[in-house]
Protein backbone atom coordinates (compact mmCIF):
# COMPACT_ATOMS: atom_id res chain seq x y z
CA UNK A 1 0.00 0.00 0.00
CA UNK A 2 0.63 3.72 -0.23
CA UNK A 3 0.29 6.47 2.19
CA UNK A 4 0.83 9.99 1.24
CA UNK A 5 -1.22 12.74 0.47
CA UNK A 6 -1.72 12.04 4.58
CA UNK A 7 -0.31 15.88 4.98
CA UNK A 8 -1.68 17.96 2.42
CA UNK A 9 -0.62 21.09 3.89
CA UNK A 10 -3.50 21.80 5.73
CA UNK A 11 -5.75 22.38 2.86
CA UNK A 12 -7.71 19.73 4.12
CA UNK A 13 -7.80 20.49 7.68
CA UNK A 14 -10.96 21.86 9.81
CA UNK A 15 -9.03 21.30 13.03
CA UNK A 16 -6.55 24.12 14.08
CA UNK A 17 -5.48 23.45 17.88
CA UNK A 18 -8.52 24.86 20.22
CA UNK A 19 -8.24 25.71 23.57
CA UNK A 20 -8.67 22.75 25.81
CA UNK A 21 -12.39 22.88 27.12
CA UNK A 22 -12.78 22.52 31.43
CA UNK A 23 -10.01 21.70 33.60
CA UNK A 24 -10.61 18.10 33.72
CA UNK A 25 -9.25 17.96 29.83
CA UNK A 26 -6.40 20.48 30.59
CA UNK A 27 -5.27 17.86 33.35
CA UNK A 28 -5.92 15.13 30.70
CA UNK A 29 -3.82 16.59 28.14
CA UNK A 30 -0.75 16.46 30.22
CA UNK A 31 -0.90 13.04 31.46
CA UNK A 32 -1.70 12.43 27.85
CA UNK A 33 1.83 14.31 26.59
CA UNK A 34 3.51 12.28 29.47
CA UNK A 35 2.33 8.50 28.27
CA UNK A 36 3.38 9.91 24.49
CA UNK A 37 6.82 10.95 25.82
CA UNK A 38 7.50 8.08 27.32
CA UNK A 39 6.90 6.25 24.39
CA UNK A 40 3.23 4.51 25.52
CA UNK A 41 0.47 3.04 23.25
CA UNK A 42 -2.66 4.91 23.10
CA UNK A 43 -5.38 1.99 23.10
CA UNK A 44 -8.93 2.85 21.58
CA UNK A 45 -11.00 3.93 24.58
CA UNK A 46 -7.84 5.79 26.50
CA UNK A 47 -8.77 9.53 26.61
CA UNK A 48 -7.29 11.26 23.89
CA UNK A 49 -7.12 15.47 22.31
CA UNK A 50 -9.87 15.76 19.71
CA UNK A 51 -6.68 16.83 17.38
CA UNK A 52 -5.24 13.94 17.94
CA UNK A 53 -8.62 11.89 16.76
CA UNK A 54 -9.13 13.85 14.04
CA UNK A 55 -5.81 13.50 12.87
CA UNK A 56 -5.84 10.18 13.05
CA UNK A 57 -9.23 9.25 11.14
CA UNK A 58 -8.75 11.23 8.33
CA UNK A 59 -4.96 9.56 8.10
CA UNK A 60 -5.73 5.96 8.46
CA UNK A 61 -8.92 6.50 6.53
CA UNK A 62 -7.09 7.93 3.40
CA UNK A 63 -4.75 5.47 3.88
CA UNK A 64 -7.86 2.44 3.61
CA UNK A 65 -9.37 4.68 0.83
CA UNK A 66 -6.34 4.22 -0.68
CA UNK A 67 -5.63 0.61 -0.46
CA UNK A 68 -9.52 0.36 -1.75
CA UNK A 69 -9.07 2.44 -4.78
CA UNK A 70 -5.14 1.28 -5.40
CA UNK A 71 -6.82 -1.70 -6.59
CA UNK A 72 -7.93 -0.76 -9.37
CA UNK A 73 -5.14 -0.02 -11.31
CA UNK A 74 -4.04 -3.37 -11.13
CA UNK A 75 -7.60 -4.82 -11.39
CA UNK A 76 -7.05 -3.47 -14.89
CA UNK A 77 -4.25 -6.17 -16.27
CA UNK A 78 -5.62 -9.38 -13.89
CA UNK A 79 -7.58 -10.84 -17.14
CA UNK A 80 -5.00 -9.39 -19.71
CA UNK A 81 -1.39 -10.71 -17.48
CA UNK A 82 0.91 -12.36 -19.37
CA UNK A 83 1.21 -16.06 -18.05
CA UNK A 84 -0.90 -17.95 -15.44
CA UNK A 85 1.30 -17.74 -12.68
CA UNK A 86 1.77 -13.89 -13.29
CA UNK A 87 -2.30 -13.87 -12.97
CA UNK A 88 -2.51 -15.49 -9.81
CA UNK A 89 0.44 -13.71 -8.47
CA UNK A 90 -1.36 -10.57 -9.25
CA UNK A 91 -4.94 -11.49 -7.64
CA UNK A 92 -3.13 -12.37 -4.66
CA UNK A 93 -1.91 -8.43 -4.41
CA UNK A 94 -4.68 -7.36 -5.61
CA UNK A 95 -6.49 -9.72 -2.65
CA UNK A 96 -3.90 -8.53 -0.02
CA UNK A 97 -5.00 -4.35 -0.90
CA UNK A 98 -8.50 -5.55 -0.12
CA UNK A 99 -7.18 -6.76 3.04
CA UNK A 100 -5.12 -4.03 3.67
CA UNK A 101 -7.75 -1.58 3.04
CA UNK A 102 -10.08 -3.51 5.82
CA UNK A 103 -7.61 -3.60 8.78
CA UNK A 104 -6.94 0.04 8.11
CA UNK A 105 -11.05 0.70 8.04
CA UNK A 106 -11.30 -1.08 11.36
CA UNK A 107 -8.64 0.79 13.07
CA UNK A 108 -10.11 4.11 12.09
CA UNK A 109 -13.76 2.65 13.03
CA UNK A 110 -12.07 2.25 16.50
CA UNK A 111 -11.79 6.32 16.76
CA UNK A 112 -15.51 6.72 16.79
CA UNK A 113 -16.58 6.71 13.25
CA UNK A 114 -18.90 3.79 11.40
CA UNK A 115 -17.41 2.22 8.41
CA UNK A 116 -20.63 3.95 6.21
CA UNK A 117 -19.01 7.00 7.26
CA UNK A 118 -16.07 6.65 6.22
CA UNK A 119 -17.42 5.24 2.69
CA UNK A 120 -19.46 8.40 1.81
CA UNK A 121 -16.45 10.51 2.30
CA UNK A 122 -14.54 8.73 0.09
CA UNK A 123 -17.66 8.32 -2.28
CA UNK A 124 -18.63 12.22 -2.45
CA UNK A 125 -14.60 13.18 -2.95
CA UNK A 126 -14.92 14.34 0.19
CA UNK A 127 -11.92 11.91 1.51
CA UNK A 128 -8.80 11.75 0.10
CA UNK A 129 -6.42 9.05 -1.07
CA UNK A 130 -2.85 8.89 -2.74
CA UNK A 131 -2.48 10.68 -5.70
CA UNK A 132 -0.86 8.00 -7.43
CA UNK A 133 -3.64 6.18 -8.36
CA UNK A 134 -4.99 8.68 -10.51
CA UNK A 135 -2.53 7.86 -12.82
CA UNK A 136 -3.31 5.19 -15.67
CA UNK A 137 -1.72 1.44 -16.10
CA UNK A 138 -1.09 1.43 -19.92
CA UNK A 139 1.26 -1.62 -20.31
CA UNK A 140 2.15 -4.91 -18.63
CA UNK A 141 5.34 -3.24 -17.23
CA UNK A 142 3.09 -0.95 -15.19
CA UNK A 143 2.33 -4.07 -12.95
CA UNK A 144 5.95 -4.45 -12.28
CA UNK A 145 6.64 -0.79 -11.76
CA UNK A 146 4.02 0.00 -9.70
CA UNK A 147 5.42 -3.01 -7.51
CA UNK A 148 8.81 -2.41 -7.55
CA UNK A 149 8.20 2.20 -7.01
CA UNK A 150 4.60 2.58 -5.81
CA UNK A 151 4.84 -0.63 -3.29
CA UNK A 152 8.87 0.45 -2.38
CA UNK A 153 7.76 4.14 -1.72
CA UNK A 154 4.43 2.96 0.23
CA UNK A 155 6.86 0.36 2.55
CA UNK A 156 9.22 3.08 3.19
CA UNK A 157 6.27 5.24 4.31
CA UNK A 158 4.73 2.54 6.30
CA UNK A 159 7.60 1.06 8.51
CA UNK A 160 7.58 3.59 10.60
CA UNK A 161 4.25 3.61 10.84
CA UNK A 162 4.31 0.15 13.09
CA UNK A 163 5.87 2.57 15.53
CA UNK A 164 2.66 5.06 15.80
CA UNK A 165 1.58 6.02 19.01
CA UNK A 166 -1.80 4.92 18.11
CA UNK A 167 -2.34 1.17 19.14
CA UNK A 168 -4.84 0.24 16.90
CA UNK A 169 -3.12 1.90 13.46
CA UNK A 170 0.30 0.23 14.48
CA UNK A 171 -1.02 -3.25 14.50
CA UNK A 172 -2.78 -2.85 11.91
CA UNK A 173 0.80 -1.73 9.64
CA UNK A 174 2.73 -4.76 11.65
CA UNK A 175 0.15 -6.86 9.67
CA UNK A 176 0.27 -4.74 6.33
CA UNK A 177 4.19 -4.68 6.51
CA UNK A 178 4.47 -8.21 6.34
CA UNK A 179 2.71 -9.01 3.46
CA UNK A 180 3.85 -5.82 1.56
CA UNK A 181 7.28 -6.87 0.82
CA UNK A 182 6.07 -9.47 -1.52
CA UNK A 183 4.00 -6.68 -3.43
CA UNK A 184 7.69 -5.57 -3.92
CA UNK A 185 9.90 -8.00 -4.84
CA UNK A 186 7.30 -9.56 -7.38
CA UNK A 187 7.16 -6.63 -9.16
CA UNK A 188 11.41 -6.33 -9.10
CA UNK A 189 11.19 -9.61 -10.16
CA UNK A 190 8.26 -8.93 -12.90
CA UNK A 191 10.79 -6.31 -14.53
CA UNK A 192 13.70 -8.32 -14.11
CA UNK A 193 12.56 -11.36 -16.57
CA UNK A 194 12.02 -8.55 -19.11
CA UNK A 195 15.09 -7.15 -18.89
CA UNK A 196 17.03 -10.41 -18.76
CA UNK A 197 14.87 -12.30 -20.98
CA UNK A 198 12.83 -10.12 -22.95
CA UNK A 199 12.94 -8.78 -26.39
CA UNK A 200 13.83 -5.10 -27.09
CA UNK A 201 10.20 -3.58 -27.31
CA UNK A 202 9.66 -5.13 -23.88
CA UNK A 203 12.69 -3.61 -22.59
CA UNK A 204 11.17 -0.30 -24.08
CA UNK A 205 7.97 -1.08 -22.28
CA UNK A 206 9.83 -1.85 -19.31
CA UNK A 207 12.23 2.26 -19.35
CA UNK A 208 8.94 3.59 -20.86
CA UNK A 209 6.83 2.40 -17.49
CA UNK A 210 9.84 3.34 -15.22
CA UNK A 211 9.58 6.76 -16.88
CA UNK A 212 6.08 7.54 -16.28
CA UNK A 213 5.65 6.30 -12.85
CA UNK A 214 9.13 7.47 -11.50
CA UNK A 215 7.97 11.31 -10.39
CA UNK A 216 4.77 10.40 -9.06
CA UNK A 217 6.40 7.77 -6.85
CA UNK A 218 8.79 10.94 -5.34
CA UNK A 219 5.48 12.78 -4.82
CA UNK A 220 4.13 10.08 -2.55
CA UNK A 221 6.03 11.31 0.26
CA UNK A 222 3.89 14.38 0.29
CA UNK A 223 4.47 18.09 0.14
CA UNK A 224 8.29 19.06 1.20
CA UNK A 225 8.78 19.53 4.82
CA UNK A 226 8.98 23.42 4.58
CA UNK A 227 5.49 23.49 3.41
CA UNK A 228 4.40 20.74 5.94
CA UNK A 229 3.60 22.66 8.36
CA UNK A 230 1.46 20.00 10.89
CA UNK A 231 4.27 17.37 9.85
CA UNK A 232 5.19 19.00 13.36
CA UNK A 233 2.49 18.53 15.73
CA UNK A 234 2.08 14.64 14.15
CA UNK A 235 5.51 14.06 15.13
CA UNK A 236 5.04 15.65 18.58
CA UNK A 237 1.95 13.10 18.55
CA UNK A 238 4.40 9.90 17.55
CA UNK A 239 1.92 9.36 14.44
CA UNK A 240 4.71 10.36 12.19
CA UNK A 241 8.42 9.53 13.32
CA UNK A 242 10.43 10.62 9.90
CA UNK A 243 9.64 13.57 7.96
CA UNK A 244 8.38 13.38 4.14
CA UNK A 245 12.09 14.38 2.43
CA UNK A 246 13.74 12.29 4.66
CA UNK A 247 11.36 9.52 3.73
CA UNK A 248 12.03 11.04 0.19
CA UNK A 249 16.17 10.76 -0.05
CA UNK A 250 16.35 7.45 1.50
CA UNK A 251 13.62 6.27 -0.91
CA UNK A 252 15.35 7.60 -4.10
CA UNK A 253 18.77 6.87 -2.41
CA UNK A 254 17.41 2.82 -2.44
CA UNK A 255 15.89 2.80 -6.20
CA UNK A 256 18.99 4.46 -7.83
CA UNK A 257 21.05 1.32 -7.02
CA UNK A 258 18.33 -1.10 -7.77
CA UNK A 259 17.60 0.96 -11.13
CA UNK A 260 21.95 -0.29 -12.07
CA UNK A 261 20.63 -3.73 -11.57
CA UNK A 262 17.55 -3.46 -13.42
CA UNK A 263 19.59 -2.09 -16.57
CA UNK A 264 17.19 1.25 -16.86
CA UNK A 265 17.52 4.91 -16.34
CA UNK A 266 15.61 6.70 -14.38
CA UNK A 267 14.48 10.03 -15.82
CA UNK A 268 15.86 12.83 -13.87
CA UNK A 269 18.93 14.33 -15.94
CA UNK A 270 19.93 15.85 -12.00
CA UNK A 271 20.38 12.37 -10.93
CA UNK A 272 24.03 11.66 -9.53
CA UNK A 273 25.53 10.72 -6.53
CA UNK A 274 26.99 13.52 -3.95
CA UNK A 275 29.93 11.69 -2.28
CA UNK A 276 29.72 14.84 0.27
CA UNK A 277 26.54 14.75 0.91
CA UNK A 278 26.54 10.59 1.19
CA UNK A 279 23.11 10.69 -0.89
CA UNK A 280 21.87 10.63 -4.66
CA UNK A 281 20.93 14.42 -5.48
CA UNK A 282 18.08 14.49 -7.73
CA UNK A 283 16.10 17.07 -9.93
CA UNK A 284 12.97 19.38 -8.80
CA UNK A 285 9.78 18.08 -8.10
CA UNK A 286 6.82 19.48 -9.99
CA UNK A 287 4.30 20.42 -7.20
CA UNK A 288 2.06 21.95 -9.33
CA UNK A 289 1.64 18.53 -10.71
CA UNK A 290 0.98 16.82 -7.62
CA UNK A 291 -1.39 19.59 -6.25
CA UNK A 292 -3.64 19.26 -9.47
CA UNK A 293 -3.91 15.45 -9.12
CA UNK A 294 -4.64 15.82 -5.55
CA UNK A 295 -7.44 18.69 -6.06
CA UNK A 296 -8.92 16.05 -8.62
CA UNK A 297 -7.07 16.96 -12.08
CA UNK A 298 -5.49 13.96 -12.54
CA UNK A 299 -5.51 11.61 -15.51
CA UNK A 300 -7.89 9.27 -13.86
CA UNK A 301 -9.18 10.64 -10.50
CA UNK A 302 -12.86 10.80 -11.93
CA UNK A 303 -12.69 7.32 -13.54
CA UNK A 304 -11.18 6.11 -10.17
CA UNK A 305 -14.13 7.36 -8.58
CA UNK A 306 -16.89 6.77 -10.21
CA UNK A 307 -15.46 3.04 -10.56
CA UNK A 308 -15.70 3.13 -6.49
CA UNK A 309 -19.46 4.41 -6.59
CA UNK A 310 -20.55 1.84 -9.18
CA UNK A 311 -19.39 -0.78 -6.97
CA UNK A 312 -21.39 0.26 -3.62
CA UNK A 313 -24.23 1.17 -5.43
CA UNK A 314 -24.31 -2.34 -7.33
CA UNK A 315 -23.82 -4.17 -4.36
CA UNK A 316 -26.33 -2.39 -2.46
CA UNK A 317 -29.04 -5.19 -3.18
CA UNK A 318 -26.50 -8.00 -2.10
CA UNK A 319 -25.58 -6.40 1.03
CA UNK A 320 -29.74 -5.14 1.76
CA UNK A 321 -29.77 -9.39 0.95
CA UNK A 322 -27.46 -10.47 3.24
CA UNK A 323 -29.13 -8.45 6.22
CA UNK A 324 -32.59 -9.66 5.60
CA UNK A 325 -31.44 -13.12 5.37
CA UNK A 326 -29.80 -12.92 8.76
CA UNK A 327 -32.59 -11.28 10.53
CA UNK A 328 -35.32 -14.11 8.98
CA UNK A 329 -32.48 -16.82 10.14
CA UNK A 330 -32.46 -14.91 13.59
CA UNK A 331 -36.48 -14.88 14.15
CA UNK A 332 -36.52 -18.82 13.08
CA UNK A 333 -34.03 -19.40 15.63
CA UNK A 334 -35.99 -17.71 18.20
CA UNK A 335 -39.56 -19.36 17.17
CA UNK A 336 -37.88 -22.72 17.38
CA UNK B 1 -21.79 -5.15 38.02
CA UNK B 2 -18.87 -3.01 38.95
CA UNK B 3 -18.51 0.33 38.05
CA UNK B 4 -15.43 -0.30 36.10
CA UNK B 5 -16.70 -2.36 33.37
CA UNK B 6 -18.90 -1.04 30.22
CA UNK B 7 -20.41 -3.23 28.34
CA UNK B 8 -19.95 -3.29 24.51
CA UNK B 9 -17.34 -1.71 24.39
CA UNK B 10 -14.54 -3.01 22.68
CA UNK B 11 -13.07 -2.13 20.85
CA UNK B 12 -15.17 0.61 19.14
CA UNK B 13 -15.77 4.24 20.89
CA UNK B 14 -16.96 5.39 23.98
CA UNK B 15 -20.38 4.32 23.99
CA UNK B 16 -21.04 3.36 20.50
CA UNK B 17 -24.57 1.49 19.90
CA UNK B 18 -24.17 -1.70 17.92
CA UNK B 19 -28.23 -0.36 16.85
CA UNK B 20 -26.81 2.79 15.22
CA UNK B 21 -25.19 0.63 12.50
CA UNK B 22 -28.23 -1.39 12.45
CA UNK B 23 -30.53 1.64 11.64
CA UNK B 24 -28.15 2.87 8.78
CA UNK B 25 -28.08 -0.83 7.56
CA UNK B 26 -24.76 -1.73 8.15
CA UNK B 27 -23.31 -4.94 8.61
CA UNK B 28 -22.52 -5.89 12.42
CA UNK B 29 -19.26 -5.74 13.34
CA UNK B 30 -17.42 -8.99 14.91
CA UNK B 31 -14.55 -9.26 16.29
CA UNK B 32 -11.69 -11.93 14.81
CA UNK B 33 -10.31 -14.35 17.08
CA UNK B 34 -7.35 -17.08 15.33
CA UNK B 35 -5.60 -19.94 16.61
CA UNK B 36 -2.32 -20.50 14.47
CA UNK B 37 -1.52 -23.54 15.30
CA UNK B 38 -2.71 -26.39 17.40
CA UNK B 39 -1.82 -26.50 20.92
CA UNK B 40 -1.83 -22.62 21.00
CA UNK B 41 -4.61 -20.02 22.10
CA UNK B 42 -6.87 -18.24 19.85
CA UNK B 43 -6.01 -14.66 19.82
CA UNK B 44 -7.64 -11.54 19.08
CA UNK B 45 -6.68 -10.16 15.29
CA UNK B 46 -9.10 -7.61 14.25
CA UNK B 47 -12.51 -6.94 13.62
CA UNK B 48 -14.65 -6.90 10.61
CA UNK B 49 -18.16 -6.27 9.50
CA UNK B 50 -20.30 -9.43 8.10
CA UNK B 51 -24.38 -9.78 8.31
CA UNK B 52 -24.53 -13.15 10.03
CA UNK B 53 -22.04 -15.83 11.93
CA UNK B 54 -21.28 -17.91 9.10
CA UNK B 55 -20.63 -14.68 6.60
CA UNK B 56 -18.22 -13.17 9.45
CA UNK B 57 -16.58 -17.08 9.96
CA UNK B 58 -15.63 -16.83 5.91
CA UNK B 59 -14.81 -13.28 5.64
CA UNK B 60 -12.43 -13.67 8.72
CA UNK B 61 -10.84 -16.82 6.98
CA UNK B 62 -10.11 -14.66 3.75
CA UNK B 63 -9.78 -11.51 5.71
CA UNK B 64 -7.15 -12.77 8.34
CA UNK B 65 -5.68 -16.29 7.08
CA UNK B 66 -4.40 -15.24 3.74
CA UNK B 67 -0.85 -16.94 4.29
CA UNK B 68 -1.69 -19.79 6.13
CA UNK B 69 -1.80 -17.72 9.90
CA UNK B 70 -4.90 -20.42 11.22
CA UNK B 71 -6.09 -23.40 12.11
CA UNK B 72 -9.36 -22.36 13.79
CA UNK B 73 -11.35 -19.41 13.86
CA UNK B 74 -13.77 -17.31 16.37
CA UNK B 75 -15.92 -14.72 15.51
CA UNK B 76 -17.73 -12.85 18.56
CA UNK B 77 -19.86 -9.71 17.53
CA UNK B 78 -18.19 -7.20 19.03
CA UNK B 79 -21.33 -5.72 21.22
CA UNK B 80 -21.20 -8.93 23.17
CA UNK B 81 -17.96 -7.77 24.68
CA UNK B 82 -17.63 -6.68 27.99
CA UNK B 83 -14.61 -5.11 28.85
CA UNK B 84 -12.55 -3.07 32.19
CA UNK B 85 -12.74 0.68 31.89
CA UNK B 86 -9.22 1.77 30.74
CA UNK B 87 -10.05 5.05 33.05
CA UNK B 88 -10.45 2.74 36.01
CA UNK B 89 -6.96 0.66 35.27
CA UNK B 90 -5.37 2.34 38.15
CA UNK B 91 -7.50 1.57 40.68
CA UNK B 92 -8.60 -1.84 38.92
CA UNK B 93 -5.30 -3.17 38.52
CA UNK B 94 -2.84 -1.78 40.36
CA UNK B 95 -3.69 -3.38 43.80
CA UNK B 96 -2.13 -6.19 42.69
CA UNK B 97 1.55 -4.34 42.50
CA UNK B 98 2.56 -4.41 46.11
CA UNK B 99 1.81 -8.40 46.53
CA UNK B 100 5.55 -9.63 45.66
CA UNK B 101 4.72 -12.17 47.74
CA UNK B 102 2.81 -14.25 44.86
CA UNK B 103 5.72 -15.01 42.98
CA UNK B 104 8.11 -17.68 43.41
CA UNK B 105 11.25 -15.03 43.43
CA UNK B 106 9.45 -13.62 46.45
CA UNK B 107 10.97 -16.71 48.31
CA UNK B 108 14.71 -16.80 48.92
CA UNK B 109 15.69 -20.14 49.33
CA UNK B 110 19.28 -22.39 50.15
CA UNK B 111 21.10 -22.32 46.73
CA UNK B 112 21.00 -25.87 46.52
CA UNK B 113 17.20 -25.40 46.42
CA UNK B 114 17.31 -22.51 43.33
CA UNK B 115 15.32 -24.55 40.84
CA UNK B 116 12.52 -25.25 43.42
Amino acid sequence: MYTQAMDTMGKDRDDAPRPHGSPEDAERQVRFDERIDAGEFIEAKDWMPENYRKTLVRQISQHAHSEIVGMLPEGNWISRAPTLKRKAILLAKVQDEAGHGLYLYAAAETLGVSRDQLYEALHSGKAKYSSIFNYPTLSWADMGVIGWLVDGAAIMNQVPLCRCSYAPYARAMVRICREESFHQRQGFEALLTMMTHGTEAQKEMVQDAVNRWWWPSLMMFGPPDSESPNSEQSMRWGIKRISNDDLRQKFVDAIAEQAKILGVSLPDPELRWNEARDHWDFGPIDWREFWQVVGGEGPCNRERLAARVKAWDDGAWVREAALAHADKQAHLREAA
Amino acid sequence: MSPAVTPGTIPGPPAEPMARGREKNEWPLWEVFVRSKAGLDHKHCGSLHAADPQMAIQLARDVYTRRQEGTSVWVVRSDQITASDPGEKASYFDPMEDKVYRHPTFYVLPKSLDHM
